[in-house]
């Protein structure tokens, strides 16, 4: 293949690179009074990028002609669809933040750049077919995101998220690096496919090593326990709109590429990796369900949920077949709704001053003073505890559906039922908004964009939300596919 | 009839009021409601005027392909025709219950019990299996918030454990259900009906739905939910509770468990007959020593449930027919009970046994329905229970004698605990004042409790109007189960039928 073809092939990201680097020299130029241009523009190049990623996925595009620079990149339906809910996510990010940060005169034009630049990062992370390219697309992203985790500058605990983010993930990319040396030292090469044809047959013990010590720093990525401590000291301190960026984004290219490394890489040791999936998967939804319980602190509850949820999304990775693949992304599509919607409440809960909201014993009663926000908020967690007619339900739904016809009804058994145990706190919260008498601290007016988001959200995860299941689930099969055929 | 979509309609119709009341002011909410319940009632008897009894099986059938395995397909035999016209018997008594005794958030409370209403219908009348169990699950919501927004003192409490057992049941159901689908390649409930699972897969697929239809039920161990739930709803929600919620266990052993598991369900059966027996024993017994009404009422719901359990577990005609009378019997007295309670609550705001006393004196009206009810809920002949449990025991004498003797122990302990009940809140000396200067029926409550009378006396005097349409599912049912029959100790001589004249006898005799 050609310069040409493979230049060709990452247009989305090319573009996105012209156009962070671009705004970066307007912000220089410019500076803060520029920044929500900058958001604009910003949101625009993702457009932009989402509009030419998006035939790829409903073409369900695979096979030999996906690949870019001798197979290094995958530009297929796969890699396309994660691209298209990392650019929802990322875009929705970007227009939330310029109405929290101005509350502190804190926003800046590099925001916008900084998250388009994480963008990059996690595009090449799902589209990584070799360990080196997988490497670079992680720190990119890596990078940007300590940045954006301490971008509150005057805050404390915004500089605290940034620096415990930044140590830990540091580790974590460490422990990636000697699982990748361990791998390469005993196949020979970094593609993905060469690892799959080499580590085909017996297993070696060190090779095992190397599987172990990739999936860690993977699960870390993706806030999997045993690798989930970090997660709710970054979310709950965090700005509000990096949060639900952080919990959104790069969750969905985390997941994709976790599924491309087990399922393409490690793809012929599927018993190898299944177990500490499994593990992955049930501690996942147990502590998730058992951590949120005692927080009083909305921000921590749902990253305690996102843990949860990631467990539910693993256990469609355990399944390790094409349906499972197929359903965890549907699960992905349905979760950043979810999560997006969860964040822009927490956001939109403010109050006289304009000061955030994040004490959940402050939302007592709000679904009199404030019914609207509190409807919106309830769906949400009753989505998230996966209750139908909720579209949540759907999400577990094809993740379990997807387990018990791979066999593994255990699986499916346990899981749905520590599903009960995360149930608890979600109606917990329902129970203060609704069941408690008014604690009237909620009084802050929002930002249109502010609704705007949540409106789309909450229908995305109401009943109407079943609307988009044959369309969601043929794109997730097409993209499920092409990593199989890719395989 | 055939081709108009009633059983739509009647989803619809309390669907399209439960959202006009969200945004309606609390007097055209109250209004708004009690149309809607009232035109899904017409819906209802329309709904059983026109069903064919003996005709086909399943009748009023609609299908629509959704997505991805999801069918939209409904359609009703003679037991779901009997519970959804029982849920929209019951739906406009309870929006009447609710018409003064709630003052708070009337829009959104009228609006959950007309969701509750759909979800209800939904659930009789689902014939996918999916679709079933998003009905089945999404009736927790509204569930939640009634009893968490509008419920008594320990409201919370009550809710949490509502929901989250309810939930722990139905999850594992869930699993089941992804397997069956998987094993058999469909999802239509009629089919799986007659699909035979391995008997190895049954026992686990068995306990799976048990475990949601035993909360629901509420069986012993696993009732403590519903004295909780129940002492804290408001009436009207212990009258849906008792009501209607209840029969979804019953119902899903009858749709499910035994025709779809029938050697599990005779392999399962003296697990069943077991927790029955305890039940029925020991939630008498603590109905005896309760000083709180609607406790009492509930502890009686699980004992009348128990003899439920052990009906359709007798695996004969007679044991399945009479479970099914007992959960309509049950549905209207019950719910009647708790209206009763109601009527009084509303009036001295306390359910202590104790604070009322002498009511015949100042309440000769009121004193004359609660003993009608009373007397329906012990099993009185000429009362609707007492055609159920009598058919109930018949059928499960025929498997086991010692089942039977236990199970009979319940309905000299169910007069004992009502009559004990209706004593010392009726009869006696007016200790009270206040309880002595009650007034005595209005007409609201009239047009409530006088229905329900009928009704009860109805199933009592001639039962055949709600045995016909059942007959032929039942006796379906019975076909289906007959291989799996466990043997019984009683060791029947059925004589030969004597000609006509006898026959006649026997007939009467058997009803």
């Amino acid at each position: 293949m050609d310069f040409a073809a493979s230049l060709h092939l990452i247009l989305p990201e090319e573009i996105l690179s012209i156009a962070a680097l671009v705004l970066l020299l307007v912000s220089a130029w410019a500076g803060d009074k520029a920044s929500r241009a900058i958001s604009v523009a910003a949101c625009v190049a993702l457009g932009a990028a989402f509009a030419l990623v998006a035939p790829s996925v409903c073409g369900g595009a695979s096979g030999p002609d996906t690949l870019a620079f001798g197979g290094q990149f995958a530009a297929d339906a796969f890699a396309g669809m994660a691209k298209l809910m990392i650019f929802a996510a990322a875009g929705a990010s970007l227009v939330i933040a310029p109405a929290f940060f101005e509350r502190f005169r804190a926003m800046r034009a590099e925001y916008p750049v900084l998250v388009l630049l994480a963008v990059i990062g996690m595009c090449i992370m799902v589209s990584a077919r070799d360990l080196i390219t997988l490497y670079i697309g992680l720190e990119l992203n890596s990078l940007a995101a300590y940045v954006l985790a301490s971008f509150l500058r005057t805050d404390d605990r915004s500089a605290e998220a940034g620096l415990k983010y930044f140590v830990l993930g540091a580790l974590a990319s460490g422990i990636l690096l000697f699982g990748m040396s361990l791998t390469y030292g005993f196949s020979g090469t970094t593609g993905f496919e060469g690892i799959h044809a080499a580590l085909t047959g017996p297993m070696q013990t060190g090779a095992l090593f190397g599987v172990i010590f990739v999936l860690a720093s993977l699960a870390f990525k993706i806030s999997a326990v045993p690798f989930h401590m970090w997660t709710p000291d970054v979310y709950e301190g965090a700005p509000t709109p990096v949060t639900t960026f952080f919990a959104s984004a790069p969750k969905v290219a985390a997941m994709a590429l976790t599924a491309r490394v087990t399922l393409d890489a490690f793809g012929a040791q599927a018993e190898a990796w299944r177990q500490i999936v499994i593990f992955a998967a049930l501690a996942s939804i147990v502590v998730g369900a058992l951590g949120a319980i005692g927080q009083s602190n909305i921000k921590r509850l749902l990253a305690y949920s996102s843990i949860n949820n990631v467990g539910f999304i693993l256990i469609g990775l355990a399944a390790g077949t094409q349906a499972g693949a197929s359903a965890m992304l549907v699960y992905l599509a349905i979760y950043v709704a979810m999560t997006i919607g969860g964040f822009v409440s927490v956001l939109m809960l403010k109050d006289e001053a304009g000061e955030p909201v994040e004490a959940i014993a402050d939302l007592a009663g709000l679904s009199r003073t404030r019914p609207a926000l509190a409807l919106c908020l309830a769906m949400v967690m009753f989505s998230l505890a996966g209750i139908p007619p909720l579209f949540g339900f759907w999400g577990k739904f094809v993740v379990f559906q997807a387990a018990v016809n791979a066999g593994f009804v255990p699986l499916a058994a346990i899981g749905i039922a520590a599903s009960v145990i995360g149930a608890f706190y979600y109606i917990k919260i329902v129970k203060v908004m609704y069941f408690d008498e008014p604690a009237d601290k909620v009084r802050g007016a929002s930002d249109g964009a502010h609704w705007a988001l949540l409106i789309i959200s909450a229908v995305v995860i109401s009943p109407l939300g079943y609307i988009l299941t044959p369309w969601l689930g043929a794109l997730a099969d097409k993209a499920a596919a092409a990593l199989f055929l890719g395989g | 009839m055939s081709g108009f979509p009633i059983l739509s309609l009647m989803l619809l119709v309390p669907l399209v009021g439960a959202v006009a009341c969200l945004f309606a002011e609390a007097k055209a909410a109250r209004w708004i409601a009690l149309a809607a319940t009232l035109v899904d009632l017409a819906l209802g008897i329309l709904l059983w005027a026109n069903y064919d009894v003996g005709g086909a099986q399943w009748q009023f059938t609609e299908r629509l392909p959704l997505f991805a395995g999801f069918n939209y397909a409904l359609g009703i035999d003679g037991i779901a025709l009997l519970l959804i016209v029982l849920s929209v018997f019951l739906m406009p008594i309870c929006i009447g219950a609710s018409w003064i005794g709630i003052t708070k958030r009337v829009g959104e409370y009228m609006a959950a019990f007309l969701l509750m209403e759909t979800l209800m219908i939904g659930v009789f009348a689902a014939q996918d299996l999916y679709l079933f169990y998003i009905f089945f699950e999404a009736g927790l919501i509204p569930m939640y918030l009634i009893i968490g927004i509008w419920g008594g003192d320990n409201r919370i409490y009550a809710a949490y454990k509502f929901f989250l057992y309810t939930l722990l049941g139905s999850v594992l159901m869930l699993i089941a259900m992804l397997w069956m689908v998987h094993e058999a390649g469909t999802t239509d409930i009629p089919t799986l009906m007659n699909y035979d699972f391995p008997v190895q897969a049954q026992t686990w697929l068995f306990l799976a739905f048990f475990a949601s239809f035993a909360v629901k039920m509420p069986m012993w161990p696993v009732h403590t939910w519903l004295p909780d739930a129940h002492v804290q709803a408001p009436t009207a929600g212990s009258v849906i509770l008792a009501g209607v919620l209840l029969k979804m266990g019953g119902y899903g052993f009858i749709r499910f468990s035994l025709p779809m598991f029938p050697e599990a369900s005779a392999h399962f059966a003296w697990l069943v007959f077991g927790l029955s027996m305890v039940a029925v024993v020991v939630t008498s017994l603590i109905a005896l020593v309760q000083h709180d009404m609607k406790k009492l009422i509930a502890y009686s719901s699980v004992a009348h449930m128990a003899i439920v359990t052990v009906g359709l577990f007798a695996f004969n005609v007679q044991g399945i027919e009479g479970g099914m009378m007992v959960m309509l019997g049950h549905g209207l007295v019950s719910g009647a009970l708790f209206l009763c309670v109601g009527v009084i609550y509303d009036r001295l705001h306390t359910r202590e046994i104790a604070r009322y006393g002498g009511l015949a004196i100042n309440m000769p009206k009121y004193a004359l329905f609660f003993m009608l009810f009373t007397m329906a809920s012990v099993g009185l002949p000429g009362t609707s229970n007492f055609v159920g449990e009598f058919l109930s025991l018949v059928g499960i004498y025929q498997v086991s004698t010692w089942v039977t003797f236990v199970c009979t122990t319940g309905i000299i302990l169910g007069a004992a605990y009502m009559l004990y009940l209706y004593a010392r809140v009726v009869f006696g000396e007016q200790k009270h004042a206040d309880a002595a200067a009650m007034p005595d029926l209005d007409t609201r409550e009239w047009l409530m409790l006088a229905p329900l009378a009928a009704a009860v006396l109805w199933m009592g005097v001639y039962p055949e109007s709600f045995l016909a349409p059942m007959r032929k599912d039942v006796a379906a049912l019975d076909a289906r189960i007959a291989r799996a029959k466990p043997e019984g100790d009683s060791m029947l001589k059925i004589g030969e039928p004597k000609a006509s004249a006898a026959h006649e006898e026997h007939a009467e005799g058997a009803h």
